[in-house]
């Protein structure tokens, strides 16, 4: 940067030029701290957000006086007296078909509750708040919602209740819960690590243990570090070419004597994710299994091991807590994913349990997606309480993996 | 076994020549390396497989006599149902949203980058990092809910009637901090990397540490930082949740960031999320889509990956 033709700054001229320096110095690291702050200031923000949607006033009419149904108060009624108050009240033919859903006597008193709530008193929500502005503005909102709703009832509510993770889907955001979702997630990342664990391992040894160095090595490997990059809604179309189309006699059971599905299964969807996952976990577990130091290799052949006998005795077995770490940071990355899920035709809606791998599926995420595009703000609650569901497997999970990776990291 | 065990001493010079010490043939252990092969050559057949399956249906896109190439990179309407066939109209929204995202990531990602590698103290640093891990590991539809639910609000505050409710802005800048931690990971390696000896020698010249920063340490690690941008706009341009949710549902050939508008991944989201009839010409479609995505997507990668190799600088 300097100049010949300058000369070099001294005395006074010196001073001020060093303090120059120095205070542009202290100017830039502020700003390259800052740039960590913004950082900071986001998460908070993402996390604020979320926990501010998730709780808050609920302001809603009952369509239908209680008192009509039964003299006794809402909260204190049995199981008994709530079926009592179905077969009075629903014509046979809704009564039935509720039965057909599922059983009445199997249902439990807060399911037939809700449906009380649901079907006979038909609750009707009249507006939600968040809670930053419940907690600030208590006043104006009571006093709004006596303006505008005089019958209304205003209470503050929590949307993530131990409820909310037990109860199916449902059309109306105040008996909405996860369980569904829940359930779903689990099938497709059980189905996806099933597929890309034992693959993506054996890919793993190919290549460190058995790939000679040519050019067919490099161009899997070049291959593998590309498919890592590729955008995930890419493995959705994937998916829904080959999995739900080519493959549909597979992934709709009808080789296996399933009739009423279609491909759009857990199935399709859950290798779909296996697929998608299989770069990440192919490189992790080469990254394990390079970490194995090569005399534990050396030794095991000067004792007469062939070459597979060396890796599973050997090499796998200390390389094992590695594959698992990243295969549980893939299977992290699996319960996130949403866009491939949509492509490969995750269900609107549904409320039943998925029960195989030939049902028809949802997904935790899938439900975060459609109760945010929702335009009435109790949706968006509900939406704030699964994300806190989701982000708190997704921590569990993570938290497991770096447990794992310290309990039996070793260094060689 | 028994062969083996000869008394050597009975064993004369021609037998000994007859011992067969070649590697001996194993069934098995042939077994198990093809499977190995196979499980290895699976990532190629899912290269394979989406290259066909995605060339086949988008062929079928083009070979219809109503698409035109020319249409297709020549007009900027998009609605395959009606005839109109422009592909600017999903692009302008990707570009768009993905610059915003760049401009925000890039200063960000490098900047925390500069700082964790040349600044930070390890106990700094044990803190500031996991933050960023956090960050990243963020599914992106929560992304998108924040975008809606939080961004929006507040950009609505800030340019009131002038902005809609969907937008490419708040999309782009929740992309942006969505690839920050990806940039700065990826940058403070590169950074990490430089040996010390530089930086002890800017030191002896007597230049500070943001000079040795700077201009010592951050030309070294430029290919490095060249990577994790280009994978930074190639995350960028696949990035799906947030767009879908946030940036609007239908093609609109926009540059005005506050306007909505739908990116080529949203728009593959939306059509696909609805019933679609196969052999459609908007199923399609889709996959003439989803093909330029891969290939936009996968040169990036590899000049990326051609980038570090090449001007890796080798410090011996």
């Amino acid at each position: 940067m300097s100049n010949a033709q300058i000369p070099y700054p001294e005395g006074e001229v010196f001073n001020l030029a060093l303090r120059a320096r120095y205070r542009s110095a202290t100017i830039w690291q502020s700003l390259f701290l800052g740039a960590l702050l913004v950082a900071i200031i986001a998460l908070t923000a993402l996390i604020y957000n979320v926990i501010d949607g998730a709780f808050g006033y609920i302001a809603y009419e009952y369509k239908n006086d209680p008192a009509e149904f039964t003299s006794t108060p809402i909260n204190e009624l049995k199981k008994e007296e709530l079926l009592d108050i179905f077969k009075k009240n629903l014509s046979s033919g809704a009564y039935n078909k509720l039965e057909k859903e599922k059983p009445m006597d199997s249902r439990t008193q807060s399911e037939l509750l809700e449906l009380f709530l649901e079907r006979l008193v038909r609750i009707d929500t009249k507006g939600t708040w968040s809670m930053t502005d419940s907690l600030l503005n208590g006043a104006e909102i009571r006093a709004e919602v006596t303006g505008k709703y005089p019958d209304a009832i205003l209470e503050f509510r929590s949307w993530l209740t131990p409820q909310f993770l037990v109860t199916p889907m449902s059309s109306r955001a105040e008996f909405a819960g996860v369980r569904t979702a829940v359930l779903g997630s689990l099938w497709l990342v059980g189905i996806a690590i099933l597929f890309a664990l034992p693959v993506g391992t054996g890919a793993a040894i190919y290549l460190q243990e058995y790939a000679q160095r040519n050019w067919f090595t490099k161009v899997i490997q070049t291959n593998i570090n590309n498919l890592a990059g590729v955008p995930s809604i890419v493995y959705g179309m994937l998916g829904l070419a080959l999995f739900v189309r080519v493959l549909e006699p597979l992934t709709s059971g009808a080789i296996f004597g399933m009739t009423d599905s279609n491909g759009r299964t857990i199935l399709a969807a859950g290798l779909t994710m296996g697929i998608l996952v299989l770069p990440l976990i192919i490189i992790n577990a080469q990254e394990a299994i390079k970490a194995v130091p090569d005399s534990l290799r050396q030794a095991a052949f000067g004792v007469g091991a062939t070459r597979w006998q060396t890796v599973w005795h050997h090499v796998l077995p200390n390389a094992l807590p590695g594959i698992l770490t990243g295969s549980i940071l893939a299977l992290s990355r699996a319960l996130g994913e949403t866009a491939p899920l949509i492509v490969v035709g995750a269900s609107t809606f549904i409320s039943v349990d998925p029960n195989g791998p030939f049902s028809k599926f949802t997904a935790l995420p899938i439900q975060i997606y459609q109760w945010t595009t929702r335009a009435q703000s109790e949706f968006h609650a509900i939406a704030a309480g699964a994300i806190i569901v989701l982000l708190a497997l997704l921590l569990t999970l993570n938290a497991s993996a770096i447990l794992l990776r310290n309990r039996f990291q070793r260094r060689w | 076994m028994k062969e083996e065990t000869i008394n050597l001493k009975k064993m004369d010079v021609k037998k000994f020549r007859e011992l067969d010490l070649k590697k001996k043939f194993r069934a098995g252990e042939s077994v198990v390396q093809g499977l190995l092969f196979l499980t290895g050559s699976l990532s190629i057949i899912t290269t394979l497989a989406i290259v066909y399956e995605l060339g086949k249906e988008a062929l079928l896109f083009f070979n219809n006599p109503d698409v035109t190439l020319l249409k297709f990179f020549g007009t900027t309407k998009w609605q395959p149902g009606i005839g109109q066939y422009g592909i600017w109209a999903l692009v302008s929204a990707t570009l768009v949203t993905s610059l915003i995202a760049m401009l925000i990531s890039l200063p960000l990602g490098l900047a925390s980058a500069i700082y964790l590698s040349e600044y930070a103290s390890l106990k700094m640093r044990s803190i500031l990092k996991p933050i960023l891990e956090i960050l990243a590991g963020i599914p992106t539809v929560v992304y998108g809910y924040f975008a809606l639910l939080f961004i929006t609000p507040i950009l609505k505050n800030f340019f009131g009637e002038h902005i809609q409710v969907y937008n490419m802005l708040s999309a782009g800048l929740v992309m942006g901090i969505m690839i920050l931690p990806l940039i700065s990971s990826m940058s403070e390696d590169a950074l990490s990397a430089v040996p010390r000896s530089l930086r002890e020698g800017a030191y002896a010249m007597g230049a500070t540490k943001l000079e040795t920063s700077l201009q010592i340490v951050l030309p070294a690690a430029l290919s490095g930082i060249g990577a994790a941008i280009i994978i930074g706009v190639s995350r960028a341009v696949g990035e799906t949740m947030i767009v879908a949710v946030a940036a609007g549902s239908g093609p609109n050939f926009s540059f005005n960031p506050l306007d909505a508008a739908e990116t080529m991944t949203g728009h593959i989201a939306r059509i696909s999320g609805g019933d679609l009839s196969y052999n459609s010409i908007d199923y399609t479609s889709l996959f003439a889509i989803a093909l330029m995505l891969f290939l936009v997507t996968l040169v990036l990668n590899l000049i990326s990956q051609w980038v570090v190799n090449k001007f890796r600088e080798q410090y011996e």
